[in-house]
């Protein structure tokens, strides 16, 4: 028990200078679904600082490829990029080997599913989602299309700027984070309520950059985003 | 941009990257049909413990059940143990119990789990808590996540008494508690079924959790 706690003691809290409060007035549909009261503290026991366990040779290893991982033999339609970046922890110690959980639109601004009725084409060579995971250094890369913006009805003309969704646990139940990507330089972006709900000075950490180092030539541009999840706690009260 | 910069709370800190809502098309990327990594039942014929069903509805504010939110447990097998390095009696741990599911709500807004009541866990102290599944919560209009967990109604004294000390159901409002305790309904041929509705809002507000 002793060595347990002194090689965990746990994680620092959430950073509420980072994270979109639940209530967010520019993105309507909160208004009904944010909870109401505080969250109430608990310390972090091993409920808290364990997590699922996911192990890489349980993936189909083509599943870093959006493009093709629909499996019909075709390549999806649209532009082919590169996402890749480091998954760290506040510290900036890396966080290796964990699951990352990705899902998009098409690049006309269509969802594989069943609820979107966005009058814009499918592509069934395009499912818009993939796994895969940090290497030893917290590196990841995935190969995809650019996704397209689509059209909401938080306001009489909202436009989802282009994004994709990222899933990751990280090391603990603790640093479960669910967030998205956007796109340098995109307009949509300071019109978007979901992007502006986060607090300004947090939510350029959203935005991915061109990348020309990694951009593969005669293949597809690259665009980096680096995920920083909670660090570890210094201190035993810091995680209490 | 997306190269972390500096948060300036404490020493030599990058800043949390901010969470984002999940939205309403999250099925494929995360509830894919014949999931390989996590799905709503989490049992086989072979895992040892006491079965359990655990099931209910999301409500938004208005009352209304929602059919795009997406739940996950995370919980400790039959012996209180993690299948999880930082757990000290992992060694034991049958194999293949992973303790980790996912289920999102269907067109009613109902969901529903099949797993196994999990042993008592203790908490940093090393008191004894009460049997217990972590719970995350998300769904468009979430902006973030939200952290919970379910406990579960007890007949025997034993596990009572366990509820009656746990260390946090201690910290939550008497008057709450029961937002987070499933109820025991009739026993099926298969095993226990627990109810247990979640709130996001409204007078029966269900309790969720920071760390």
């Amino acid at each position: 028990m002793t060595s347990e706690r002194n090689s965990a003691l746990g994680y620092r809290g959430l950073d509420a200078s980072a994270h979109p409060p639940y209530a967010c007035p520019l993105y309507g549909s909160t208004a009904r679904r944010a909870p109401q009261h505080a969250p109430i503290r608990v310390p972090q026991g091993l409920s808290e600082r364990t997590a699922p366990i996911h192990e890489p040779n349980g993936f189909p290893p083509g599943d870093t490829d959006l493009t093709t991982n629909a499996g019909t033999g075709v390549t999806a339609l649209g532009q082919r990029i590169l996402v890749g970046g480091r998954v760290l922890d506040e510290q900036g110690r890396a966080v290796p080997n964990t699951l990352l959980e990705v899902w998009q639109c098409n690049a006309a601004g269509r969802y594989h599913h069943a609820q979107d009725v966005h009058d814009a084409p499918l592509d069934p060579n395009f499912t818009g989602s993939g796994r895969l995971f940090t290497d030893d250094s917290g590196r990841y890369q995935f190969t995809t299309i650019r996704p397209g913006a689509y059209p909401w009805r938080n306001s009489a003309n909202a436009w989802r700027p282009a994004h994709i969704h990222f899933s990751l646990f990280g090391p603990a139940f603790v640093t479960r984070l669910i967030t998205q990507m956007y796109f340098e330089g995109d307009p949509l972006l300071q019109l978007d309520g979901i992007y502006m709900s986060v607090p300004e000075g947090a939510r350029e950490r959203l935005v991915a950059r061109y990348d020309h180092e990694t951009t593969r030539p005669h293949f597809g541009l690259s665009y980096r985003f680096d995920i920083v999840l909670r660090g570890r706690a210094e201190t035993p009260f810091e995680g209490s | 941009m997306s190269r972390p910069s500096g948060s300036g709370s404490s020493g030599g800190s990058l800043g949390q990257t901010p969470a984002q809502t999940l939205g309403p098309f999250f099925h494929q990327g995360l509830v894919p049909a014949e999931d390989e990594l996590a799905g709503p039942v989490l049992v086989t014929a072979h895992t040892p413990g006491r079965r359990l069903r655990l099931e209910g509805h999301v409500y938004d504010g208005g009352g209304v059940a929602i059919p795009d939110a997406l739940l996950e447990i995370w919980q400790a097998d039959h012996e209180g143990r993690y299948a999880h390095p930082l757990d000290a009696r992992r060694g034991a741990s049958d194999g293949g119990f992973t303790g980790f599911g996912r289920a999102a709500t269907d067109v009613q807004g109902a969901y529903a789990f099949d797993t196994i009541l999990p042993g008592p866990v203790r908490d940093p102290e090393g008191r004894l808590q009460a049997p217990h599944l972590n719970l995350i919560v998300g769904a468009r209009g979430m902006a973030r996540l939200a952290f919970g967990r379910v406990y579960f109604e007890a007949e025997e004294p034993d596990a009572r008494a366990l509820l009656d000390t746990d260390p946090v159901l201690a910290r939550v409002p008497r008057e709450r508690q029961r937002t987070l305790i499933a109820r025991l309904s009739e026993p099926t041929a298969t095993g226990l079924v627990y109810q247990l509705d979640i709130h996001l809002q409204g007078a029966q507000e269900t309790v969720f959790f920071e760390f």
